[in-house]
């Protein structure tokens, strides 16, 4: 088991160095995750709708669309210069690939939605003092399920031709339960309501994410081998 | 170039099965609308039932299946499985698209309105985006046994989705609970309705076997023609 954290870890650091070093795939997710923010801000009469009722709306809707743009790049990485038959070929387990890039794509979405949540707080003018824990809570719990599929359906996608399209396409059927919890969850947590009120929420994701993590790391040789 | 008579029979052997169905269907229509009663409160509209009702049987049917033949793929590396799953597939989406239609046309004049954000309507509007993602995988993937074992992968993914979807929209329509949910088995329903809607469940099960055979037949005379070019 060390023999797999260790090679997971090595991989996912590989993936994060390449990252840092070129910083176009981090920026350019942040950005766009930013963008959508205003389009969202622009796309509705401020005087109608209160900020709070749409915000966790926007927040969700503006992470998912971040999340799909960040792990759209997961596998390209690899195509470059034959490096994914490499990593096939090294002496390490399907499951310490998959955790790897899991481990990486976490730390990548993680990174877009950390930028994305104070400029949300900024443009939303949302008070967010108390429920902060809470809300970074339910972040993780929501990315965590959202990135253990998209890690396996960015690796498939990557063999198709229109890759950007397929991710999106395959990828959103699954979202949308985690999407539902967590923005059900934010919404009891912004309106002051009691843990009780959505810890049901939280153990939907919880379970999610244990279910699809597992059967995710189980199928995940059938995405890589040959 | 001589790709053999595989599948032939299946193709044949569907096409039977098929035209016996629809004409079965027909007579479940005959069964519906002369010796069935009008239901006292939905009128005529209600008769769309022995359609839609059916229909979803058949599109759950065939997607279940897809899932548990996706396992047996991955475990067996059978391409007969994993064409027989792609097969289900395409027969189970056209059952969902009747589905998807007939549900709205009734809905209109009960519910009055198209569309509502139910549990079954919205798990079987994922259903039909998850396997109409399944077929675009698969028409986007060259290499056949990447193509087999990526569709596996979505099926038993999507198969796993769906107790998922069905409780977090069940729990996110809570706040506004649905007055009126079909119930197949309610126990009131008049013994005349019950014997139609049998019937008509079990002549939709014959339409899917007979559309999954004929789609089979093809995949299989595709298969080996492939194989043959593959080799001269």
């Amino acid at each position: 088991m060390s023999d797999t954290l260790r090679a997971a870890l090595a991989l996912a650091g590989k993936d994060l160095r390449l990252e840092f070093r070129s910083k176009t795939g981090i920026i350019s997710a942040a950005m766009f995750a930013a963008l959508v923010l205003i389009i969202f801000n622009f796309s509705r009469d401020p005087t109608t709708v209160s900020n709070l009722d749409l915000a966790p709306s926007v927040l969700w809707a503006t992470f998912t669309f971040g999340a799909m743009v960040a792990l759209n790049r997961a596998f390209h990485l690899e195509r470059e210069n034959a490096a994914f038959d490499g990593l096939r070929l090294a002496p390490i387990s399907r499951e310490a690939i998959y955790l790897g890039k899991l481990l990486a794509n976490l730390v990548f979405v993680s990174l877009v939605e950390a930028v994305t949540l104070p400029l949300f707080i900024l443009f939303f003018d949302v008070d967010l003092s108390g429920a902060l824990p809470g809300i970074l809570l339910i972040t993780l719990l929501a990315t965590i399920g959202f990135v253990g599929v998209g890690t396996v359906f960015s690796a498939m996608v990557v063999r198709t031709r229109f890759a950007e399209l397929m991710l999106p396409v395959l990828l959103l059927p699954f979202m949308v339960p985690p999407l539902i919890g967590a923005a059900m969850a934010t919404t009891r947590l912004l309106a002051g309501r009691p843990l009780s009120d959505f810890a049901g929420w939280l153990r939907f994701l919880a379970v999610y994410d244990l279910v699809f993590l597992t059967l995710s790391a189980l199928v995940f040789w059938a995405v890589v081998d040959e | 170039m001589n790709a053999g008579t595989r599948g032939r029979g299946a193709i044949r052997g569907g096409l039977a099965v098929s035209a016996i169905g629809l004409l079965a269907l027909a007579g479940v229509y005959v069964l519906a609308l002369k010796h069935t009663p009008v239901e006292i409160r939905q009128g005529l509209a209600q008769k769309i039932f022995y359609l839609h009702a059916p229909a979803a049987w058949s599109a759950l049917l065939a997607f279940g299946l897809v899932g548990m033949v996706s396992v047996l793929y991955l475990w067996l590396q059978d391409p007969r499985l994993d064409l027989f799953a792609a097969s289900s597939v395409e027969v189970g989406l056209a059952f969902c698209l009747v589905m998807l239609t007939t549900g709205p046309i009734w809905a209109k004049p009960i519910w009055g309105t198209w569309w509502t954000w139910d549990p079954r309507l919205t798990l079987t509007l994922l259903l039909f985006f998850i396997f109409l993602g399944y077929l675009a995988l698969r028409a986007a993937l060259t290499d056949r046994s990447e193509r087999a074992r990526f569709s596996a992968v979505i099926g038993i993914m999507g198969l796993l989705l769906v107790p998922f979807i069905h409780i977090s929209v069940y729990l996110f329509r809570t706040m506004h609970p649905m007055p009126i949910l079909m119930k197949p088995s309610k126990p009131s329903l008049p013994p005349e309705m019950l014997k139609t809607l049998l019937c008509s469940f079990g002549v939709a099960t014959l339409l899917y076997i007979g559309f999954v055979m004929v789609r089979y037949g093809l995949a299989i005379r595709q298969f080996d023609r492939e194989e043959a070019q593959h080799e001269s």
